[in-house]
């Protein structure tokens, strides 16, 4: 079966006044359609810019990346921007607009498309209803908590029957209880409407629960790539190998008090 | 002196008075209307056209920046001096209030478009990246986003505009322009009327006070609307 996401040989360099940074190094992905794919990787590796690359927030350096039928790289702006309708995102800090109402907010995409104002009332609330948030649909984002914020940002990310929903540390700023009712909606989501989900994020956990097939990103490179199950059990590269220690001390200390030890 | 203070509420004095708020009220609204007009369209020119910005045009950012510094630079009176002679272009004549309105956006309409530019900074980048992500051309960043999230900090910032317009109003009175700064020199200096400095200080004292209420209460409101507060 042929990808739905294609990056192949991408790499984004910076320009700054005396030196270059190459963010991203000769990168090659492929995700299916429908699959949920994670990436990996501390601070600074290069996920946002990869995220930014996909939705053309930032042109590549080098190389390509198709999505569907499309070589984004060769959309004119006017193109780009309906593409960009296409692609749904959500942030770790969501995001909203302040100035609207959640309403609003999920209305945007529709209002700059131009959508008759009867069919975005019956769109805006059909989503909302799907994310769990009609009854708040007059609420500003002010009077939101994060986790009710994210399902807003949800919301305003499907309006528009994306194909791909990219998640930019759509967890991180959301304590661990909210964070897996997010991630379970992202699921259900994912379930239903046979959207591919895109995720990056610092949190292993994340990857786990989510997703099926992961890559982990250091310092611009793909280390490793592969089913997320595979990697867990037989990490090749260093830095997988760290993400699982981490992730093992961490339930070490609640083994061994169920086992009756530690402190 | 508890004399003078009492004169200064009498009806000779007010009947000087009075007159002359309806030409700082004139003048103040006409200027006000031109610059703030001008002072956005140049607030955000200079916003968009940063070399991080929406739509960059470094070279014309930097010769647009320094004209609006240098104009800043100037103290108000040497710029008023200074813009007459567009006034006798424009209008025709270089004293009175009409001539007096044009030295008036001169002066004001930069310092506005930094007000602006200011304001609209204090939006996030984030969020003016999520709506790029959504496909929002400039022009729907611009008025459904960057205008509508600073609305409250642009509304002070117009109370601080009109504020420095009614202050700069007096100035330009000393050159013909008329309005309660020119009374106040006139009478209050040249002629040692003590009451009618006293008189119009206190209008022109109150009316600030009034408009800074009014602003502030209005920002408040928008924001409380919002949950922001």
């Amino acid at each position: 079966m042929e990808s739905f996401i294609e990056i192949k040989n991408v790499s984004k360099v910076f320009h700054s006044r005396n030196k270059d940074f190459e963010v991203l190094k000769n990168i090659n992905l492929e995700v299916e359609k429908g699959d949920i794919y994670g990436i990996v990787g501390f601070s600074g590796a290069g996920k946002s810019t990869l995220i930014r690359c996909i939705n053309r927030l930032e042109n590549v350096t080098k190389g390509f990346i198709r999505i569907g039928d499309h070589i984004i790289d060769n959309l004119s702006k006017r193109q780009m921007n309906l593409y960009r309708q296409k692609i749904g995102i959500i942030f770790q800090h969501f995001n909203l607009l302040d100035s609207r109402t959640v309403f609003g907010n999920v209305a945007f995409p529709l209002e700059i498309a131009k959508t008759g104002k009867d069919e975005i009332k019956k769109k805006v609330e059909k989503i909302l209803e799907l994310v769990d948030m009609l009854d708040k649909k007059n609420f500003y984002p002010g009077q939101l908590s994060g986790g009710q914020k994210q399902r807003v940002g949800i919301a305003r990310a499907l309006i528009k029957d994306p194909d791909i929903l990219l998640c930019d540390e759509a967890t991180s700023a959301l304590d661990p209880a909210t964070s897996l009712s997010i991630l379970d909606l992202l699921k259900s989501i994912n379930e239903r409407l046979g959207l591919t989900i895109f995720f990056i994020t610092h949190s292993l956990d994340v990857i786990k629960y989510t997703c099926n097939n992961m890559a982990v990103l250091e310092n611009g490179v793909i280390v490793e790539q592969g089913k997320v199950k595979d990697v867990f059990l037989d990490p090749k590269s260093e830095t997988a190998r760290l993400f699982i220690k981490i992730h093992k001390d961490f339930l070490a200390t609640s083994r061994a008090w169920e086992n009756g030890g530690g402190i | 002196m508890i004399d003078i203070f009492l004169k200064a509420f009498s009806k000779e004095v007010w009947s000087i008075i009075f007159p002359s708020i309806w030409d700082t009220v004139y003048m103040t609204t006409i200027s006000l209307v031109i610059t703030s007009f001008f002072g956005l369209l140049f607030g955000i020119a200079l916003l968009i056209t940063d070399k991080d910005g929406l739509f960059p045009i470094p070279i014309f950012n930097r010769v647009f920046g320094s004209i609006i510094n240098a104009v800043l630079s100037l103290p108000a009176m040497v710029v008023i001096i200074l813009a007459l002679p567009i006034s006798k272009l424009i209008v025709g004549i270089s004293y009175g209030p009409k001539a007096c309105i044009v030295a008036l956006t001169v002066v004001c309409i930069p310092i506005f478009s930094r007000l602006v530019e200011n304001s609209i900074l204090e939006v996030s980048k984030g969020k003016i990246e999520a709506v790029k992500a959504m496909g929002a051309s400039n022009w729907d960043i611009i008025f459904k986003v960057m205008i509508p999230e600073s609305l409250p900090t642009l509304i002070r910032n117009f109370v601080v505009l009109t504020i420095t317009l009614i202050s700069v109003t007096a100035i330009a009175g000393s050159f013909g322009a008329g309005g309660l700064g020119d009374i106040a020199v006139r009478y209050g200096y040249q002629r040692f009327r003590s009451d009618i400095l006293i008189a119009s200080v206190l209008t022109l004292l109150v009316s600030v006070e009034l408009l800074q209420f009014a602003g502030a209460s209005l920002s408040r409101k928008i924001l409380k609307k919002r949950h922001l507060l």
